[in-house]
């Protein structure tokens, strides 16, 4: 397995979806051997967790309730007319 | 070849417990009650519907639309269009699918009016190889996140985003921010299981290789 083919499956890879032993042992030991690609795979995995975990959009929950009580006026006098 | 075990993929045992889960049948999602009393004119049971996933909606039409006022509107129009197709909701998917796929359609529709010249898909820009190729090896510090205050680290989190394809960073929120699985994304988006894992990676390469700007260790090795 070279880098190409070890990028090829790194989405499945990622989303534990290498249900072949015999592929997800080439990949594993790609990995072990070729620097690059242990450095892609942890700092995708860090930009996934990144994302994950800071939010960049507030959504107060001020916000949620104008939002709400807007949605459900509109709802309210569809139906009563 | 190291490892030559005869693995058969029937045999559910073999399967990781995530994945052999569900195969298994699974009890009626709770939605589903909320759904059915709100089509019988309960609308108290579509506000709770409403309270659970206006925050994944917006947040969505943000990602989508790069644009708050915009992610408010587009947030009421689908609730409201929600209630009002709710006949059409026939339980196929999970409720929550289903509005995130109005969302979207709504989200692109926003993007078309605001750019009159340039057409917005989800297909656009992903006939070339650009960014699919990493090129920044560079390793990142142990916690690269914690040499930002919170608010800078927001910032680099949007303007990174926001340079993707909306295509790209639609399918990167749904899977990766708001937990989505591959099936699930594909069927709000209107794409193949392929289509969504292959533009997954390209806009996992891309931000990664943004974010690496920010996040890798110093040639000195300091912090
Ligand atoms: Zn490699």
């Amino acid at each position: 397995m070279n880098c190409t083919d070890f990028l090829a499956k790194l989405t499945d890879y990622f989303d534990g979806q290498i249900i072949d032993a015999e592929l997800l042992a080439e990949v594993k030991e790609h990995l072990g051997t070729c620097h690059h690609c242990e450095v892609v795979v942890d700092t995708t995995r860090k930009t996934i967790d990144v994302y994950r975990g800071h939010q960049p959009y507030e959504f107060p929950e001020e916000l949620s309730e104008r939002l709400r009580a807007a949605v459900m006026t509109r709802c309210k006098a569809s139906v009563s007319k | 070849m190291a490892v030559q075990t005869q693995s058969t993929t029937e045999d559910l045992t073999d399967l990781p417990p995530e994945i052999a889960a569900t195969l298994q049948a699974e009890p009626p999602h709770p939605d589903l009650e909320l759904v059915e009393r709100a089509k019988a004119g309960d609308t108290s049971a579509f506000e709770q519907l409403v309270r659970q996933y206006d925050r994944q909606i917006f947040r969505t039409a943000q990602h989508i639309t790069q644009n708050r006022e915009d992610a408010e509107d587009i947030t009421q129009d689908v609730f409201f269009k929600a209630f009002q197709k709710l006949d059409q909701f026939q339980g196929n998917s999970k409720f929550s699918t289903w509005l995130v796929r109005i969302a979207v359609n709504e989200s692109l529709m926003r993007l078309r009016k605001r750019k009159t010249s340039k057409t917005v898909s989800m297909d656009q820009d992903v006939q070339t190889d650009e960014g699919s190729i990493p090129r920044d090896f560079a390793e990142w510090r142990p916690n690269p996140e914690q040499n930002y205050s919170q608010s800078e680290l927001a910032e680099i989190l949007r303007k990174t985003i926001a340079g993707l394809p909306p295509g790209f960073r639609t399918v990167f929120t749904l899977r990766d921010i708001e937990n989505l699985s591959t099936e699930e994304t594909a069927e709000a988006l209107g794409l193949s299981v392929p289509a969504v894992k292959s533009r997954l990676l390209r806009a996992r390469l891309q931000l990664r290789e943004r974010l690496s700007r920010y996040f890798r260790k110093t040639k000195e090795g300091s912090k």
